[in-house]
This record gives structure tokens, C-alpha cells and sequence, in this order.
């Protein structure tokens, strides 16, 4: 299952419509062995593509490292189908390549409904789980107050 | 000193779970070449017959090796070699 804060739930999806049609692609990075989603970082797709997305070669290996820095790994991988259903396409499962990520599909074919699915690739087989949205904020911590910019967390250097 | 070679998760299955590895050479190729006697089958994961798989991206220090001169991009000790899969798909 996938437990995500709301409020990561919907940038996805902001993500996802401001792209349409092109697909929109990213990553939620979280403590690694957590399985916790907690910083959202979005990605170009370097293809401007309807129905094909690559994260940038360069933008990936920065924010890659970025992760390592901060003992992070990818916990959700995301993109957008804009015409099709949020299922994963045989692209999809030809490339995955994380097996511990959480493959989060988004789908903006229809303009007021979003679907949101997500899904475990592992050596080519797909299998799809529950989504859990969680009301509070990333981390599991209670929820900022409003107005209140989130506390800036010192990456540790290992 | 020798050429630091960065591994992902995916492919650690080849270096004994090892996150960095250390190999020799003057190009990509070599050093790929030169991993490969200590990690079989690593190489064949990373390229395809002459040419790098299109959806593995490797990098020499911060460059995308497929700007700098693909297989054959000089390599010198004290360079770190960065691998990762590319992250891609789509709906067709």
C-alpha cells in the first residue's frame, strides 16, 4: 500500500494537469527504508512528449545525488498518461527500474476527474496497490500551521 | 588511485551489493571492460554490442557521457563514473 500526505497527493496532480497534454514526470523522496514519501521534486520531461516522458539526464543525476546526500531514495516515481488510462503501459514496465519505488500513474484524459493509481514494477510484472491519503503532512508529522513556512531540514553529510 | 564507479541499486546484484566500485582504463570502454573481469556480466547490462544501452545513463563527473564521446570519452584516475538507470516510459 501507499501512504501519501494529502498535500503530496494533490501536488501530483497539479503537476500532472499543468503539463497536460504533454505527460508530467517526477519523483517524492523519503528516508531510505521508510517507504514514506516526504519531498515532492518535480522533473522535466525531457521528451515534451504526449505520450513518452525521460527525466532529464543531468536533472536526474543532480537530484539522484541530492538524495544520496540526504540517505533518501526515490519512494514514489510519478508521470501522467494524458489520453489513456493510469495503467502502466509496456513501456512503462520495460523501463521501470526501481523495484523498490511506488509507480504512481496519473491520468488527465478526463478534464474534471483525475485517476490516481499506483502500482509495484518488478522484473516486468505489475501489480497494483491501494493508495491510503493521509491527512497529515509529510512525515507523518501534525500538520504546519497555515502561513507557516515548513522547517528547513539540514541534509545530513554522511 | 583508480576510477571511482558509481552502481545502482538494480545492478549492486553484480557487485556483491557494493554501492561504488574501482576500475582502471583510458576510455569508458576499457574501465568497462576492466569492471567486467571482477563483475561479470556488468558490462553486458550496460552496453549493447558497440554502443551504450539507450535507457542506462552514465556519467563522467558530472557529465552525460553521451555529450563527451560515448564509449570511447577518456577516462584518467581520480574521475568518478556515475551509473543510472534512466527513469522513463509513457502511455505508448
Amino acid at each position: 500500500m501507499l501512504t501519501i500526505a494529502r498535500s503530496l497527493y494533490e501536488k501530483i496532480i497539479e503537476h500532472a494537469r499543468k503539463d497536460h497534454p504533454d505527460e508530467a514526470c517526477g519523483v517524492i523522496a523519503g528516508p531510505i527504508g521508510s517507504d514514506t514519501p516526504t519531498r515532492f521534486i518535480p522533473m522535466q520531461n525531457a521528451e515534451r512528449s504526449p505520450t513518452f516522458y525521460r527525466f532529464d539526464s543531468r536533472e536526474q543525476l543532480m537530484v539522484w545525488r541530492e538524495m544520496d546526500d540526504n540517505d533518501e531514495e526515490p519512494v514514489v516515481i510519478y508521470h501522467s498518461h494524458t489520453a489513456t488510462q493510469a495503467y502502466p503501459s509496456r513501456t512503462d514496465i520495460s523501463y521501470a527500474s526501481e523495484p523498490q519505488a511506488h509507480y504512481v500513474l496519473v491520468s488527465t484524459r478526463d478534464e474534471s476527474e483525475t485517476e490516481f493509481r499506483s502500482y509495484r514494477i518488478a522484473d516486468g510484472e505489475v501489480t497494483e496497490e491501494p493508495v491510503s491519503i493521509s491527512q497529515l503532512s509529510p512525515g507523518g508529522r501534525p500538520p504546519y500551521p497555515r502561513n507557516d513556512p515548513p522547517p528547513i531540514r539540514v541534509p545530513s553529510k554522511a | 588511485m583508480a576510477i571511482e564507479v558509481r552502481i545502482p541499486t538494480i545492478l549492486r546484484s553484480y557487485t556483491g551489493g557494493a554501492k561504488a566500485v574501482e576500475g582502471s582504463g583510458t576510455t569508458l570502454d576499457e574501465l568497462l571492460n576492466n569492471l567486467d573481469a571482477a563483475h561479470g556480466g556488468l558490462r553486458e547490462r550496460l552496453v549493447d554490442g558497440e554502443k551504450l544501452r539507450r535507457f542506462v545513463n552514465v556519467y563522467l563527473n558530472d557529465e552525460d557521457v553521451r555529450f563527451l564521446g560515448g564509449l570511447e570519452t577518456p577516462v584518467k584516475d581520480g574521475d568518478t563514473v556515475t551509473v543510472l538507470p534512466a527513469v522513463a516510459g509513457g502511455a505508448r
